[in-house]
């Protein structure tokens, strides 16, 4: 505990693991993993499929519970938080951005974002978060009528709105080509530089971990490496 | 089993829930149309074969007297095979163990044994001819009294009390359904009909040699109102009081109602349920079919042909519809059975030959599996003409395009969240309207039940606090001068008597007529008043008939038209009145005209032919057992006794009833209700996973998919009810007929129960899907795009 409340410390993590059982077959997700996380970081979690760094996001976002181990948000152990304390801790301090956008078909790009904006505590306006991610000009399309770099864009406006502490990117730019997503890695950058938000983006894309504070390696559901960027790079000056 | 089979049988099995739903609801409807058409058929072919063996006369007429001889003329009328007279009169009984008398119908027996409308001896035997005081009686007064063959009781016949032995039950076509004049219901233990021997009944009656009433059974194709017409001129000098019909007959009549509103209920009610059906296969069907595109693909790719694959569907539509039509021929035997049993304690046949009306059954059978087909047919269309490269691709994602309508949901700043539930009606219009046309069939056929309930209430009401002040009604055997009425102010415990009088008529107007009543008001009358459907006291004008609303329609005429009176009985004179005024008297039947004009034209001074008395409660059981044995009194009426009758057969009969036409009618709404919101949850469950994500409690997610439906089902309440005004009202055209009628009112209570009952269900099946929300795990829903 005391540890978990040195100051700037956003994610504690401590002997964490998980186990899937689909009938027979046990799959061990996470075999002890240790992890602290800065406010401001940037932190790319770089890993294969099925490295375990999915797990761990998902835990980190409150959405899945560990088998083992503990997870703190600042002062808060998450892993003993009830369902409906863990659903308030997304609400006010998680946002998240998803490899499919995950939008609201039926509300347009400005109503996604309102969709947040209606239910936190001190968000931005919607036109703002917008704005910010360079599409002030689409609000009223639906996510139908947008490409797949602009919904990605509307996804992390609608992540943004909220001012939340932390941002969890699942593979954000895993369904663009190379161009769009640089333009979305460029809207992740600009809101940590911005606003300072704590950001970790889980890929498997090597070459993004250039833009990183911080790259952390994961395989067989363990950290393997952990390594500071001594320089970043730019995300137009990344390419795969 | 081929695997495509296979394939099938585990598709039901993951949408069992959602199958046996549309099974339920084509249940209904198959068990409405089996239901009703199998009671209908074994009413209808057991009416049949029992007129024909006890043969049913044709035509009736009563008269006042004519020799026996008039019966002769009569079988002379062309177009008449048989004819048959007889004595009849209305007596009062005086039953052992009971304090209020009974009254009775009594008809004499030909000496040579009827020829028409042949008494079926049920127990004992007949009266024999040479025993004055041996009579025989109606099956049902006799087990509701008691009256075993061999038992004795007392009978006031033409003003003298004699003793009569019971010889035999029998039951006859003409009774079929018994009920006392101007009673609201059968009442077994204080109303009969009792048979007695010619001889026994003219020396009662004071009428040796003579008949009043003759009853004609016509030759095949003869014309009926030619017959009647010919009668009616017969008889005319003999006080005849216009002959009628089998339509004009109470027992057929009451039976002839019964069996239309049976014929409406297994014609108009079933497809409503089989259109839901067709439509909740085609929902969860095209459903299915969307999940399981990229298999349809893949089947292609590997060589099945369109046709193969159709039929795979269709199959699964196809074993819905069986279980639907298997459900509903069971549910539908077992409630025909109920109903057939329930009608023989009111239709009184000697046997009643059950039909299991197999032609309806086959109908009924085959339409549910057309139903079942044609659902499946349009949803299997679209998804088998894809080619499979396209098919294997996934479905495009809904667009939302930005129409009129679309910009006047958004300018209505509402939370994010009801914009989902706005945009996803304007998206599926087809899919809410399905929604909408479900829950709204339930409240119509909820109304359409309930009203009955209303209707029964205003009659009671009417007929027991409004109108009906008296406690005790006195039926005189025949008219009599107005001191009558100060003579019964002097019964025991009688604080108020009030004389009454009505007069069969025949109101002309142009071609058409009706035979009726006329009924004569005074001026300051306070226990019977005459009162429209508001309650409100209706003046009588100084000339001119006042005419119920329903009499003025059949009649064809307006108020300040002129009709013609034929009166039925002395002093059989005919006058031309105007038509003063016409009121809103959903029970009425009857013409009303101001005593002193009617006197007046008649000639004669004041009379009463009924008698109304008030009394205090505390000498009533003196005051019935002293009119037991007043000669002039025919029959009597004690409101009280009535009522609580009333109650009790409404209590036992209506209940059962309700219970069971509340779950048919929520059925259409539980199955459209949750098979949309299957369909919601499956379909958007990515989306409302997502808002879990985003922080968005259960509730709130909830909302998204409780709140389409719930607002879906609040616009669908008030079309219901205007449905289920209008299923109503073609129920209670269906049972009137000139002499039933029926009030069609519908109460707030009958709306509101109907609106909160379905709401109810709605709100649980909705709530049961719900629970599915909880249990997405939302890391997987994240990942797994259809």
């Amino acid at each position: 505990m005391d540890e978990a409340q040195t100051t700037g410390t956003v994610f504690r993590v401590s002997g964490l693991t998980r186990v899937y059982r689909t009938g027979a077959v046990e799959v061990q997700a996470l075999r002890g993993v240790d992890l602290a996380l800065a406010e401001g970081e940037l932190v790319v979690l770089l890993g294969a499929s099925g490295s375990g760094k999915s797990t761990l996001l998902n835990i980190l976002g409150g959405l899945d519970r560990p088998s083992g181990g503990r997870v703190f948000f600042r002062q808060t152990e998450l892993t003993r938080a009830s369902d409906r304390a863990l659903t308030a801790f997304r609400r006010d301090h998680v946002g998240f951005v998803f490899q499919f956008y995950n939008l609201v078909p039926s509300l347009t790009a400005r109503e996604n974002v309102a969709l947040v904006t209606e239910i936190a505590r001190h968000p931005m306006r919607p036109e703002e978060a917008l704005e910010r991610v360079g599409l002030g000009a689409r609000m009223d399309h639906f996510p139908a009528e947008l490409s797949g770099g602009e919904q990605q864009r509307v996804a992390i406006a609608r992540a943004i709105a909220k001012r939340p502490d932390v941002l969890l990117c699942d593979e954000p730019t895993g369904a663009l080509d190379s161009a769009t997503g640089v333009q979305v890695l460029e809207a992740l950058t600009a809101v940590n530089a911005d606003l300072g938000t704590a950001t970790v983006m889980v890929t498997h894309n090597a070459a993004i971990r250039q833009i990183a504070h911080r790259v952390v390696r994961m395989g067989d559901g363990q950290i393997k490496a952990d390594e500071r960027n001594e320089t970043r790079l730019e995300p137009r000056e990344v390419s795969w | 089993m081929r695997a495509l089979d296979r394939k099938m049988l585990r598709d039901l099995r993951r949408v069992w829930a959602q199958a046996l739903a549309i099974a339920a609801v084509l249940a209904c409807g198959i068990l409405m149309m089996v239901g009703m058409s199998m009671t209908r058929a074994t009413l209808g072919g057991t009416q049949a074969a029992y007129y024909e063996r006890a043969r049913f006369a044709d035509v009736f007429a009563s008269l006042t007297r004519a020799p026996a001889s008039l019966v002769a003329g009569a079988q002379a009328l062309d177009g008449v095979a048989q004819a048959e007279g007889r004595i009849g009169f209305q007596a009062v009984l005086d039953l052992a163990g009971q304090e209020a008398p009974a009254s009775a119908r009594i008809v004499s027996l030909p000496a040579t044994g009827a020829v028409l409308n042949l008494p079926v001896l049920r127990r004992g035997r007949l009266p024999d001819p040479l025993q004055p005081d041996e009579v025989a009686i109606n099956e049902p007064f006799g087990e509701a009294n008691g009256l075993q063959p061999g038992t004795r009781f007392r009978a006031v016949l033409n003003g003298r009390l004699r003793e009569l032995i019971v010889t035999g039950w029998v039951l006859s076509p003409e009774f079929v359904y018994t009920i006392a004049p101007g009673a609201m219901m059968p009442d077994d233990r204080r109303y009969g009909v009792v048979w007695m021997g010619q001889a026994a009944a003219e020396a009662s009656m004071d009428m040796g040699g003579a008949v009043n009433e003759i009853a004609l059974r016509l030759t095949r194709g003869a014309d009926e109102r030619a017959v009647i017409a010919a009668l009616d001129r017969l008889i005319d000098p003999y006080g005849g009081t216009g002959a009628y019909g089998r339509d004009r007959q109470m027992s057929h009549a009451f039976l002839e109602g019964e069996m239309s509103q049976l014929t409406v209920m297994a014609t108009t009610i079933p497809p409503i349920f089989l259109l839901v059906a067709a439509f909740l296969v085609n929902m969860v069907l095209g459903r299915l079919i969307k999940m399981e595109r990229t298999q349809i693909g893949l089947l292609k790719a590997i060589g099945y042909g369109s046709a193969g694959i159709a039929w795979h569907y269709l199959k699964l539509a196809l074993l819905i519809g069986v279980t639907g039509v298997g459900l509903g021929v069971l549910a539908g035997q077992w409630i025909g059975s109920g109903l057939i049993a329930q009608y023989q304690q009111y239709f009184r046949f000697p046997v009643y030959l059950r039909d299991p009306a197999t032609g309806a059954m086959l109908l009924a059978g085959g339409l549910g599996l057309a139903t079942a087909a044609l659902g499946g047919l349009q949803a299997v269309r679209a998804s088998v003409r894809l080619p499979p490269a396209e098919a294997m691709s996934p479905p495009a994602p809904p667009a939302f395009s930005r129409g009129w309508l679309d910009r006047a949901v958004s300018a209505l700043r509402v939370r994010q969240t009801s914009m989902m539930i706005l945009r996803s009606i304007l998206r599926w219009p087809g899919r809410a309207a399905i929604t909408l046309f479900g829950v709204m069939t339930s409240v119509a056929l909820l109304v359409a039940s309930y009203f009955m309930i209303d209707s029964v209430q205003i009659m009671a009401d009417t007929l027991f606090t409004q109108s009906n002040r008296q406690q005790v009604t006195l039926v005189l055997s025949r008219a009599q001068p107005e001191r009558a009425v100060l003579d019964a102010l002097g019964l025991p415990g009688v604080r108020q008597a009030e004389g009454a009088f009505s007069m069969p008529v025949r109101l002309v107007h142009g071609h058409r007529e009706r035979l009726t009543a006329v009924s004569a008001h005074v001026e300051g009358e306070t226990l019977a008043r005459l009162l429209d459907d508001s309650g409100q006291d209706v003046p009588l004008p100084a000339e001119g008939l006042v005419l119920p609303e329903r009499l003025a329609a059949a009649l064809d005429v307006a108020v300040g038209d002129s009709l013609r009176l034929e009166m039925l009985a002395a002093p059989r004179a005919v006058l031309d009145l105007p038509v003063a005024r016409i009121i809103a008297q959903g029970m009425g039947q009857e013409a009303h005209i101001a005593a002193a004009p009617l006197f007046a034209a008649m000639g004669v001074a004041p009379q009463v032919n009924r008698i109304h008395l008030l009394a205090d409660p505390e000498a009533l059981p003196a005051l019935t057992s002293a009119i037991k044995s007043v000669p002039a009194v025919a029959g009597l009426t004690d409101w009280h006794e009535v009522r609580r009758q009333f109650d009790a057969t409404l209590q036992t009969s209506m209940v059962t009833m309700l219970t069971l036409q509340t779950i048919i009618g929520l059925m259409t709404a539980v199955g459209v209700v949750y098979n949309a919101a299957r369909i919601q949850v499956s379909e958007r469950s990515h989306e409302l996973a997502s808002l879990r994500v985003l922080g968005f409690t259960r509730g709130e997610v909830g909302f998204v998919l409780v709140g389409e439906i719930m607002l879906l089902t609040l616009l669908a309440i008030p079309l219901g009810w205007a449905l289920g005004y209008g299923l109503a009202a073609g129920l209670v055209g269906a049972m009137s007929s000139d002499l039933i009628s029926i009030p069609f009112v519908i109460t707030r209570r009958t709306y509101a129960m109907a609106a909160l009952a379905v709401f109810a269900a709605s709100l649980g099946a909705v709530l049961l899907v719900r629970r599915r929300l909880d249990r997405v795990d939302l890391a997987m829903a994240l990942k797994a795009r259809e």
